[in-house]
């Protein structure tokens, strides 16, 4: 692909804005509560846009079309079922005891409630992981763009050698993302989310109209598409008859629940940016603010996935200028086949059907259908959410590294401007650690498969210890540990023992018997969840029981029955997070009631 | 809020609003028959004009006035 220098004009301009932007704010960041915690003095809708923005990394983006050619509108479910709820959890009841706490993050938090090792467990596993999500980012990242040939024209004119298009791209993502970082630190992060949010609208909105009005819209897609990809809950009575094999109760309790929950109500990454709010109000309102726009997100990101599935190739054109194979080519819509690198033939799944590239389904459509200028658009909203995915997982590492590894364990009395700079380090360190995640998963993907095993093990339980330290008073640091502990060996142990149907032995499973075979690798994962948190919550409670409860004073503000009610009778009614979170909840059962 | 927000991001999506609608006016016609005929340089650059244009007055209004807040 070959980009003008409209296009080329139009990324330049978001990178002055971006780097601009960390400039500014250079001024404003003093101490290490402007570094870390924005000041604590951004409006709810600022956060609640960035909230929505952390999560939506280009990967997200390209995925989540993927999984929408892959498994068709049901795909909303991770919007609808598997955000909206948690979101408006996390809102209403959660928020109050992270941000009215003294707890700078969520580690800090489990420390206040619980006590070192349960902090010290969660602090140490999630920065890693962290550093872990912005390296393969950034692989991503680098490996879209010399997917695409789009740095191959610019590397020719100036005579450099092609092999180093993949070094330049982390290099320069990389240099950016430490540039803001480094000058204004979580506002920057923020403010570039808020920024991506609107490039993301801006790129995507015009892109699904077209593909739209090109099929015959909505009725065009029901037409051309086997049923099961255009009704969300056709055939979930049973595993067998839904393209996700999975049925409703693992996705209820799965999904719905355990996955869901523990993500958005734990995970520091998104808890940051609502943490980040100039009042307890406001940071109450930022999930539920966040949870209007990310409802109404699968229309611009599922639906691309079923578009590229039905859309025809430009009569006279190219028909998809990704593939360089002409076995790629597929015979319906315009995601191609995947092609075996070493042998030139199309990638055959067990039953003898080619197997689509789905990845590709966005690429192939901005191609399509945006002419020179929109398409330059269209490939900057990804190339920004790409960034801002990487600058979301730095910020979070370098808060909970300098608050909960260094401060805690390193240097506990020391002047704010030492942590000030302890955070820039970690910055950096947390960038070149990046980097070398990305060169690893260059070169051995299985490790990478693992190390994803192992934090989805460690993160399964977590929802357990933050429902019981936030509505248990009796729960004890104890129990918490020997509940975390005991979760993410039972995820282990059901992910030893069980595969999905069509795998072998090894990273997807079943490596150490095969008592089970799930429909699928989704149904798998919700059930280790399931399992996960099960263990968890038992263990907590049990050991929580046999061991000496803390002096309930101490757990004012942490706990939801010792903890006074936060009152909003004095609020406008638009501002309540109840009226809020009841408008959303609504419209999201309205939505699924639309596509059933 | 150290600088308001809806300020960069206001100028930013009208610039690109600008440079889109400008080429969508000046530039080759024929590019448009991937776009299913629609001039989408000159219609989505317009709309991003004014989207930015927005912005920065509510930026702009929120910062001389001081006592507006969205705060609650």
């Amino acid at each position: 692909m070959t980009l003008s220098i409209l296009d080329w004009t139009l990324m330049l301009v978001y990178f002055a804005f971006v780097l601009g932007i960390g400039f500014t704010l250079k001024r404003h960041t003093k101490t290490s509560a402007d570094f870390f915690q924005a000041g604590r003095a951004l409006p709810a809708w600022v956060c609640g846009l960035a909230f929505l923005s952390a999560n939506l990394g280009a990967q997200e983006i390209i995925g989540m079309a993927a999984s929408g050619a892959k498994y068709g509108i049901a795909t909303s479910h991770f919007y609808w079922v598997g955000a909206i709820p948690a979101m408006v959890f996390l809102g209403i009841f959660m928020m109050p005891f992270y941000y009215g706490s003294r707890a700078r993050s969520v580690p800090e938090y489990l420390r206040l409630r619980f006590d070192e090792k349960t902090r010290a467990f969660n602090a140490v596993s999630f920065a890693l992981m962290t550093v872990f999500s912005s390296g393969i980012s950034m692989y991503a990242m680098a490996k879209l763009l010399q997917l695409l040939h789009i740095l191959d024209a610019p590397f020719k004119a100036l005579g450099w050698d092609p092999s180093y298009i993949f070094h330049t791209c982390i290099a320069v993502s990389a240099l950016v993302v430490l540039a803001y970082i480094l000058f204004g630190g979580l506002s920057s992060a923020i403010y570039n989310e808020v920024l991506q949010f609107f490039l993301i609208v801006a790129g995507f909105l015009p892109l699904v109209y077209l593909g739209l009005r090109d099929v015959g819209g909505w009725s065009g897609l029901t037409r051309d598409l086997p049923v099961t990809l255009t009704h969300a809950w056709r055939g979930f009575g049973d595993p067998g008859t839904n393209a996700m094999g999975v049925e409703v109760f693992g996705l209820g309790m799965g999904l719905a629940f355990v996955l869901s929950f523990g993500y958005w109500c734990t995970d520091f990454l998104v808890v940051q940016r609502a943490m980040a709010a100039d009042s307890m109000a406001a940071a109450r309102r930022t999930p539920l603010i966040a949870a209007f726009p990310k409802m109404l997100f699968p229309f611009l990101v599922v639906l691309p996935g079923l578009i590229a599935l039905s859309a025809r190739p430009m009569a006279g054109g190219e028909v998809t200028p990704i593939v360089s194979s002409a076995a790629a080519l597929p015979a319906q819509g315009l995601i191609p086949y995947k092609v075996a690198e070493s042998t030139g033939q199309v990638v055959r799944d067990n039953d003898g059907r080619p197997v689509r590239d789905y990845d590709l389904a966005v690429p192939v459509l901005l191609l399509r259908y945006f002419p020179t200028g929109m398409l330059g658009l269209g490939l900057t909203a990804l190339l920004a959410s790409f960034m801002s995915g990487m600058a979301g997982n730095v910020t979070a590492f370098n808060t909970v590294w300098t608050y909960d590894i260094y401060q805690a364990y390193v240097r506990p009395t020391a002047s704010d401007a030492h942590y000030l700079w302890v955070g820039r380090m970690a910055t950096v360190f947390g960038i070149a650690a990046s980097v070398a995640t990305a060169y690893v998963a260059a070169q051995f993907n299985n490790i990478m498969d693992v190390l994803q095993l192992v934090f989805a093990f460690v993160n399964a339980p977590l929802l357990a210890t933050f429902l019981l330290g936030m509505f248990w008073k009796r729960a004890t640091g104890h129990g918490a540990f020997a509940g975390l502990l005991s979760g993410t060996a039972a995820a282990a142990l059901h992910h030893g023992l069980t595969i999905p149907i069509g795998a072998a032995a090894g990273v997807k499973g079943g490596w150490i018997a095969m008592l089970h075979r799930y429909p699928s690798e989704m149904a798998q994962n919700f059930w280790t969840a399931i399992y996960a948190f099960s263990a968890c919550f038992a263990v907590t409670v049990a050991v929580s029981l046999v061991t000496r409860p803390r002096d309930e004073r101490e757990l004012v503000g942490l706990v939801h029955s010792l903890t006074d009610k936060p009152r909003d009778e004095r609020m406008a009614w638009y501002l309540r997070p109840v009226t809020l979170a009841t408008i959303v909840l609504a419209a999201t059962v309205l939505l699924n009631v639309v596509f059933f | 809020m150290p600088l308001d927000i809806r300020l960069p991001i206001g100028a930013m999506l009208g610039l690109m609003g600008l440079l889109l609608a400008g080429y969508g006016l000046l530039g080759d016609q024929a590019i448009y028959a991937r776009s299913l005929g629609l001039n989408v340089n000159l219609i989505w650059g317009s709309v991003l004009v004014i989207a930015g244009a927005i912005l920065l007055v509510l930026g702009s209004r929120r910062n001389r006035g001081g006592g507006a807040t969205d705060r609650g």
